[in-house]
C-alpha cells in the first residue's frame, strides 16, 4: 500500500463566513493528511459523513457573520443537530480541532469541557479583545504539559492571531482551577523568546486572555481549540521577521499540524 | 422620527412594539468596551458627566412566539452563558430596565434599512425544529441597540452626542429615554405599472426641473436628447425607460467628462481618456496585458502552474460621496462593491487582496471649525476604518496595503478609494452573452437601498445631502457576499454560466443594459426577489441593494446551477433572458414597463465640447530655507499625519486570511516599520509573488497636476520595486478624484494629470489596466465652496518572481553599507518639509523619465539577485525620515553624511542640507547591502545614480552629518519609533 492511500483523512467544516479553508487544508495537505471540505448543512443532513474520518477541523472565519456573538451559530448547529455524531466521533478517537472561529465555535458547543447539551453549566468563553475591536498580529506560543495527545510541551510556535473575540475568560476561579487539573490549559501567550508565565500582557498576550491561555483542549486530550492560526506560517516567507532570521525549510506552523495528523494515524491503528 | 420630549421621568411610555423584546447586556462583573468607547467619544464632545455606560444587544421577535420558544432562544441562541445576562418584555409590555440606569438611548435602524443579523436570526430559526407560527409564516425580527448610561446627564445634551458618536441619523431612528421602536416594514405604497412621463412637450425649463426632481442628474442637453429620442419614437418615455437612461448616462457609469470632447486653451481633444490613459497600454502593447479597460478589473499574466495558467486582476474604485454620509456603511459598501467587480470579471476571480486609500480633513479639527452638514474627519476616519475591517475581514480577504492622507481640503469631501486583487485561471479571463442565455440574479435581495446611487455620486456635496441622500445610502452583508462567492467560484469551475457581471451602481438597470448590449435583453420585473413588498418597477430595476449579481446562464444549466447557489443558501433566480432584439424590454407581469433601444441607450449620449484651461499660481519659489534644528524637524515630520504610524488602522484589518503573505504591511524587529508595498504568494506551488502598492500626493496637485501624476505613478512603482516586484512585469491603475470640471481650471489639471499619465506610463513600460475617475468632489456651505485638490491614486501589482528574494525596508545588520540610489534635486514643492514651515510654491518632483526607468531596472536586478538586504523608498519627509523609518524599524543605528548624498546643482536659494534631508525627489530609495555584496550591488547598479552615504551599526541611534562633516541629527531610534506612532491611533 502507497503512503497516499493511508493517509489519515481530515473533514473540514465549512459554512457562511468560513474563511480559512485554504490555508487550513493546504496545512493538513502538507502534514500528510487527506483534507475534504464538507458545509454544515451537508453534515447536517448526513451525519455519517463522519464516517471513515480521523480528524475533524473546524476553521477560522465569521461563521454567520459572527452576528449573534463569535461561533454563536454555527456552535448551535452543532450543538443541535450533529452532538450525537460529535460525541461518537470523539468517543471512537477522532480528533477534532477549532483554531479561532472555529475555536469559538467548539467553546460554544461545550464540546471542549466534556458537556455538549447542558449550556448552562458552560463555565468558559472566548470574550471580547481587551482592546475592544479586531487584532491581527503575530504572537509567540507555547505548548503547556497538557492532555492533549499530540502537542510537544514546551515547543515555541510563532503564529498571527486575527480576532476581535479571543479573550479566553472563566466564569470563576473554580472553573480555571477544574481545568488546570484536568491538565486542559494547552497552549499559552509568551514572550518572542520563550519566556513569561501566566501574567504575560499585551501586547504579547493579544486580547488579555486570563493566565494569558491561548488554547485549551478537553478533559480526553482529543480536542484542541486555539486562537490563533498555525496554518498561516507554512512558509519560510510568513514569518513576519523572516527576512531577519537564517534559512528555514518552512513555517512553524506545520509541525503543530504535522504532529496532530501522525497522532490522528496513530490512533487510527 | 421621534423627536424627544423629556419627561422627569426617565422612562416616558408611548406605544410600545407589539413583539417580543429581548435585550442582552454582559453580565455586571465583566466590563463593557462598547461602554469604554462611547464614554471616551462622549469626552470628546465635551460630555464628561456620564459615569457608566453599557450596550445592550436588543432583538425584536415576531409576536405569536410563545414564551416558551422565545426563552428556548435567548439560551440557545441570544445569550452566553458566560457572558450575559438577557432580559425578556413581552409584546406590548413596558421593558425590564436596570434600576442604576438614569438614561437609555435606543438606536435602530429606519425600515427597510439593511440588517444582516436580523436576516441571520430569521435564516436560523426557520431551521429550528421549534419556534415555529401557527400560520406557517416564517418568524421576522429586528435588531437595535439599547445603551444605558448612569450620571447627572442633561438629556437634550445627550441625545446631540448620542446622535453623533452612537447612531448615524442618515440610516438610523433615535429614541432618548422613550421605548416606542417600531416593528414595522417599509410603506408599501408602490404603484405597480408603467408611468410615463410627459416629455415630448416640455420646455427647457421643464426638463431641468424633470431631471432635479427626479434625481436623474441629466443635463440640459442631455435631457434634449431624450426629447429629441422620443419625439421620434412618437410617445413618451416611462418612468423604468427614463430612469435606465439617467443611470446609464451617469458619470459615475460613463465617465462623460473624461471621455467626453475637450478644447483645451484651443487645442481639440476628441476623448481625452482614449488619448492618454488607454493610449499608453496600446502604445505599450504588452503581451502579459490578457484583459484591460473593457471589463470591471483589469487582467495580467501571472504565473503557469502545471497545467493551469493563472492571472491576476485588480480594480480600485472611489466610494466618496456615500462614505460622506455613512462613513462605516459607505466604506463597507464601498468594498464589497470592489469585491463584486472582481467576482464579476471575465467569468470570475478570486478575491485575493484588497486595498484601501482615505483622504481626509485634519483629525485634530477644532468641533467649531467643523463645517455645518458635515461629521468631524476622526469620525470619517474610524467609520471608514471600521467599515472596511468588518466588511474585508469577513470576507476573508486579506487588506494588505493602504494609505491615510489628511488635508483641509477634504474636510467636507473625503476620498475613499477601496481595491481588489483577484486570482483566476486564463480560461476564466473573457466572457460573452449569447441570445437565448437566461438572465439568472444571484445574492441578496433587492430593496429600496441606494435608489440613485449612481446619479447621487455624480453630484456636488452640500450641507443638505445627508438629508435628502439618505436612500442613496446601502449597507452591506458580506456573509451575504461570501455566500456568493463560494457559490460562484463552484459554478464557474463547473462551467455553468457563460458571462457575468455585478449590480453595482444603477442596479440590475446597469448589469442587464451593459450585458445585453450587444444583442438585447427581456426582463420579468416582478420575479425580482424582494426584501419587502412594495416596489415600483422602477425601484426594483435600479435598485442598488447590495450583494447581487447578474449572470447570462444555457437554459439547460439552470438547475445545476440553482442547486450550486443552493447549496450555499443563495437565492438564484432566472428574471428574463437575452433576445437578439437589440431591445432592453422590461415587464411587470404581463404589462411592458419599458423597452429602450439600446443603441441609444449606449451610443445616444450628447458629446458636449467643454472647455478647459490651467492657469499655474503665481508664487515664488521659496527653495530650501536652511533648518535651524533637523533634529526637532525629522520628529515633527515621523510625527505628521501623512508619515505617522498607521498601525491602529493596519492592525484591525486582517492581513494574513488566506495565508499567503510574505511582506507584510508593518515589518522589522518590532514589526512597527511602515512596509512600502505588501508581497503575496498566491499559488502555493509556486514561489511567483505580487507586489501591491500606491502612490498619491495631493499637496502636490495645487501646484502642479502634471508633476502631482507624474510623481503618483513614480511612488508607486518605487513602493513595488522596494519589495521586490518586477517593473517589467507591472500594471498600475489610475483612480482620478476632482472637483467640479464644469469649471475650466479644474478640467484644465484633469488634462495636465492625464497627460502626465501617459508620458509617465510609456517611459517606465508600465500600462495602466484599469481605472476609474469620480469627478464633483466638492462641498458647498452656503456660498462657499471647498474644492478637494486634484488627486490621482496610483495603484500597482506588479509580479514578483520569486517572494524568497522579496525584501523588507528594515535595517538588518551592523556592519552593513547603505547607499543612495537615485538623484536629489532641488524639489520641495508640496514637500511636507515646506508644509511644517508654512510655505507654499516651490518646485514640485516629477520622476525623470529617461532616466528613471533604467534605475529602476538596475535595483530590481540588484534585488532579484539577492545582492540587497533592505531597501526603503524616499517619499513624504525624504531622505530623512526613510533613513529614520529604516533605523528604528530595525532597531539598530544608521549613519549618514549628506555630503555623499548624490545631489544635482542647486539653486542659490536651496540650502544644502535641508535638500538633501528633504527633498521629496522621485527615483530615489535607501538601499542596505552587505559588505561581500558591495561590489556586485555596485557593478549592478553601474551608470546610475547612486552612492554609498553611510552605514549601519549597532548604536540604536540615528546619526547624520551634514555637507561639512558636522554632526546635524542624532537621535535614539527610540525616540524616533515613539516619535512616529505619537499621532491619532483611533
Amino acid at each position: 500500500m502507497n503512503v497516499a492511500t493511508k493517509a489519515v483523512r481530515a473533514l473540514v467544516v465549512r459554512t457562511a463566513g468560513t474563511n480559512c479553508d485554504r490555508e487550513t487544508c493546504l496545512a493538513l495537505e502538507r502534514a500528510g493528511a487527506a483534507p475534504k471540505l464538507e458545509h454544515v448543512l451537508q453534515l447536517c443532513e448526513k451525519p455519517a459523513l463522519f464516517d471513515g474520518y480521523g480528524i475533524f477541523v473546524v476553521p477560522g472565519g465569521f461563521s454567520y457573520g459572527d452576528d449573534l456573538g463569535a461561533g454563536r451559530v454555527l456552535g448551535y448547529q452543532l450543538r443541535t443537530r450533529l452532538a450525537d455524531a460529535l460525541q461518537r466521533f470523539v468517543a471512537r478517537g477522532g480528533i477534532v480541532l477549532g483554531v479561532c472561529n472555529g475555536f469559538q465555535v467548539l467553546v460554544d458547543t461545550g464540546l471542549l469541557e466534556g458537556a455538549l447539551s447542558e449550556r448552562a453549566q458552560r463555565g468558559v468563553a472566548l470574550d471580547v479583545n481587551a482592546s475592544g475591536h479586531f487584532e491581527c498580529r503575530w504572537v509567540t506560543l507555547r505548548a503547556e504539559a497538557s492532555a492533549c495527545a499530540w502537542l510537544e510541551p514546551g515547543e515555541l510556535l510563532p503564529v498571527p492571531v486575527a480576532h476581535g473575540e479571543g479573550r479566553f475568560t472563566v466564569r470563576d476561579a473554580e472553573v480555571l482551577a477544574r481545568l488546570k487539573s484536568a491538565r486542559q490549559i494547552a497552549l499559552r501567550y509568551v514572550q518572542p523568546d520563550g519566556s513569561g508565565g501566566t501574567d504575560v500582557a499585551y501586547p504579547a498576550n493579544p486580547n488579555g486572555s486570563v493566565e494569558a491561555i491561548a488554547g485549551i483542549c478537553d478533559p480526553s486530550g482529543r480536542v484542541l481549540g486555539l486562537m490563533p492560526h498555525p496554518e498561516r506560517n507554512l512558509t519560510p516567507w510568513n514569518h513576519p521577521r523572516w527576512t531577519r532570521l537564517g534559512p528555514r525549510a518552512e513555517g512553524e506552523g506545520l509541525s503543530f499540524y504535522r504532529r496532530m495528523v501522525a497522532t490522528a494515524s496513530a490512533l487510527a491503528k | 422620527m421621534p423627536t424627544v420630549t423629556h419627561s422627569a421621568s426617565p422612562l416616558a411610555r408611548a406605544t410600545l412594539p407589539q413583539a417580543w423584546r429581548i435585550e442582552v447586556f454582559r453580565r455586571p462583573n465583566f466590563d463593557d468596551p462598547d461602554g469604554t468607547r462611547a464614554l471616551r467619544e462622549f469626552a470628546e464632545l465635551g460630555l464628561t458627566t456620564v459615569q457608566a455606560a453599557r450596550l445592550g444587544r436588543g432583538f425584536l421577535l415576531s409576536p405569536a412566539l410563545s414564551r416558551v420558544d422565545v426563552e428556548r432562544l435567548v439560551v440557545e441562541l441570544f445569550a452566553d452563558p458566560v457572558l450575559d445576562v438577557a432580559r425578556i418584555t413581552a409584546p406590548g409590555a413596558a421593558p425590564l430596565l436596570d434600576p442604576r440606569a438614569r438614561h437609555r438611548v435606543l438606536v435602530m435602524k429606519k425600515p427597510g434599512v439593511m440588517d444582516s443579523v436580523a436576516q441571520t436570526i430569521e435564516r436560523t430559526i426557520a431551521r429550528a425544529a421549534y419556534a415555529k407560527l401557527a400560520n406557517g409564516e416564517r418568524v421576522r425580527a429586528l435588531t437595535f441597540q439599547a445603551w444605558e448610561f448612569v450620571g447627572t446627564i442633561d438629556p437634550r445634551e445627550l441625545e446631540r452626542a448620542a446622535k453623533r458618536t452612537l447612531a448615524n441619523e442618515v440610516i438610523e431612528d433615535v429614541w432618548v429615554d422613550r421605548e416606542d421602536v417600531h416593528f414595522t416594514l417599509p410603506d408599501d405604497h408602490a404603484v405597480r405599472a408603467s408611468v410615463t412621463v410627459p416629455l415630448r412637450d416640455a420646455s427647457d425649463d421643464e426638463l431641468v426641473r424633470i431631471s432635479r426632481q427626479g434625481c436623474l442628474s441629466l443635463t440640459l442637453l442631455e435631457m434634449q436628447a431624450v426629447r429629441a429620442h422620443y419625439r421620434e419614437l412618437g410617445r413618451e418615455p416611462s418612468d423604468c425607460e427614463l430612469e435606465t437612461i439617467a443611470q446609464t448616462w451617469s458619470e459615475h457609469c460613463k465617465h462623460k467628462t473624461f471621455a467626453g470632447r475637450i478644447d483645451f486653451r484651443g487645442e481639440r481633444i476628441e476623448n481625452l481618456f482614449k488619448e492618454t490613459i488607454q493610449r499608453a497600454t496600446r502604445e505599450l502593447a504588452k503581451p502579459w496585458c490578457i484583459s484591460v479597460f473593457k471589463d470591471n478589473a483589469g487582467i495580467v499574466a501571472f504565473e503557469k502552474d502545471g497545467d493551469v495558467e493563472w492571472d491576476v486582476c485588480f480594480k480600485v474604485e472611489t466610494h466618496n460621496h456615500p462614505s460622506a454620509i455613512d462613513p462605516y456603511g459607505g466604506a463597507g459598501t464601498g468594498i464589497g462593491g470592489v469585491i463584486r467587480d472582481v467576482l464579476g470579471v471575465g467569468l470570475g476571480a478570486k478575491p485575493i487582496a484588497n486595498t484601501d486609500c482615505f483622504f481626509v480633513g485634519p483629525l485634530d479639527l477644532e468641533e467649531a471649525r467643523v463645517p455645518k452638514g458635515c461629521m468631524h474627519p476622526r469620525r470619517i476616519l474610524r467609520g471608514v476604518v471600521a467599515g472596511v475591517r468588518d466588511y474585508g475581514n469577513r470576507m476573508g480577504i486579506p487588506t494588505v496595503n493602504g494609505g491615510v492622507w489628511v488635508d483641509p481640503r477634504y474636510v467636507g469631501n473625503p476620498l475613499v478609494y477601496a481595491g481588489t486583487v483577484g486570482l483566476m485561471p486564463r480560461w476564466a479571463a473573457e466572457k460573452s452573452v449569447q441570445p437565448g442565455d437566461l438572465i439568472l440574479c444571484v445574492g441578496g435581495r433587492t430593496g429600496r437601498d441606494g435608489i440613485h446611487g449612481a446619479t447621487f455620486s455624480s453630484i456636488e456635496l452640500d450641507e443638505s445631502s445627508s438629508v435628502v441622500s439618505s436612500s442613496a445610502v446601502q449597507i452591506g452583508d458580506p456573509i451575504t457576499e461570501k455566500r456568493v462567492l463560494d457559490g460562484l467560484l463552484r459554478a464557474r469551475d463547473r462551467r455553468l454560466y457563460r458571462a457575468i457581471t455585478d449590480c453595482g451602481a444603477g442596479g440590475l438597470s446597469s448589469a442587464v443594459g451593459e450585458m445585453g448590449a450587444e444583442c438585447g435583453a427581456r426582463v420579468q420585473l416582478e420575479r425580482v426577489p424582494l426584501k419587502y413588498p412594495g416596489l415600483s418597477p422602477a425601484e426594483i430595476w435600479i435598485s442598488e441593494a447590495q450583494e447581487r449579481m447578474v449572470l447570462a446562464v444555457p437554459p439547460e444549466h439552470l438547475e445545476a446551477i440553482r442547486a450550486v447557489f443552493a447549496a450555499e443558501d443563495v437565492d438564484a433566480t432566472a428574471i428574463g433572458e437575452f433576445t437578439d432584439t437589440g431591445e432592453l424590454e422590461l415587464f411587470y407581469g404581463e404589462t411592458r414597463v419599458g423597452v429602450l433601444d439600446l443603441q441609444f441607450l449606449h451610443d445616444g449620449t450628447p458629446r458636449p465640447l467643454r472647455q478647459a484651461s490651467y492657469t499655474p499660481r503665481e508664487l515664488a519659489d521659496p527653495g530650501a530655507p536652511p533648518c535651524a534644528n533637523p533634529g526637532a524637524m525629522l520628529l515633527a515630520l515621523l510625527a505628521s499625519p501623512n508619515v505617522a504610524s498607521k498601525e491602529w488602522i493596519v492592525r484591525q484589518y486582517d492581513h494574513e486570511v488566506q495565508g499567503m503573505s510574505a511582506q507584510k504591511p508593518l515589518v522589522g524587529e518590532h514589526e512597527d516599520g511602515p512596509g512600502d508595498g505588501a508581497v503575496l504568494q498566491p499559488l502555493a506551488s509556486s514561489r511567483a509573488g505580487i507586489a501591491v502598492g500606491c502612490g498619491a500626493n495631493p499637496r502636490y496637485g495645487l501646484l502642479d497636476p502634471w508633476a502631482m501624476a507624474s510623481a503618483a505613478i513614480d511612488e508607486a512603482l518605487r513602493n513595488v520595486v522596494a519589495v521586490g516586484g518586477d517593473p517589467a512585469r507591472t500594471a498600475i491603475l489610475d483612480n482620478f478624484s476632482w472637483a467640479n470640471c464644469a469649471n475650466p481650471e479644474q478640467l484644465g489639471a484633469l488634462v495636465l494629470a492625464a497627460r502626465a499619465c501617459y508620458a509617465t506610463s510609456v517611459a517606465f513600460g508600465t500600462p495602466f489596466v484599469s481605472g476609474k475617475d469620480s469627478l464633483n468632489n466638492e462641498f458647498r456651505v452656503g456660498d462657499e465652496v471647498i474644492a478637494i485638490p486634484p488627486t490621482l491614486l496610483v495603484s500597482a501589482l506588479a509580479r514578483v518572481p520569486d517572494v524568497s528574494r522579496s525584501v523588507s525596508m528594515d535595517a538588518k545588520a551592523a556592519g552593513n553599507r547603505l547607499y543612495v540610489v537615485g538623484l536629489t534635486h532641488g524639489e520641495l514643492g508640496g514637500s511636507h518639509y515646506l508644509g511644517e514651515l508654512g510655505l507654499d510654491g516651490g518646485r514640485v518632483p516629477r520622476p525623470d523619465l529617461a532616466l528613471a526607468p533604467k534605475q529602476l531596472a538596475a535595483l530590481h536586478a540588484a534585488i532579484r539577485d539577492g545582492l540587497v538586504r533592505s531597501v526603503h523608498d524616499l517619499s513624504e519627509g525624504g531622505l530623512a525620515v526613510a533613513a529614520a523609518e529604516m533605523a528604528f524599524a530595525g532597531r539598530l543605528g544608521v549613519e549618514l553624511s549628506l555630503s555623499a548624498v548624490p545631489t544635482a546643482e542647486l539653486p542659490a536659494n536651496y540650502d544644502p542640507n535641508a535638500t538633501r534631508l528633504f527633498s521629496e525627489s522621485c527615483t530615489r530609495f535607501l538601499v542596505e547591502v552587505e559588505e561581500a555584496h558591495a561590489a556586485a550591488f555596485e557593478r549592478a547598479l553601474a551608470g546610475r545614480d547612486f552612492a554609498r552615504v553611510g552605514s549601519v551599526d549597532a548604536s540604536g541611534r540615528l546619526k547624520i552629518r551634514g555637507v561639512k562633516g558636522q554632526t546635524i541629527v542624532d537621535l535614539p531610534v527610540d525616540e524616533l519609533a515613539r516619535a512616529h506612532r505619537g499621532g491619532f491611533a483611533g
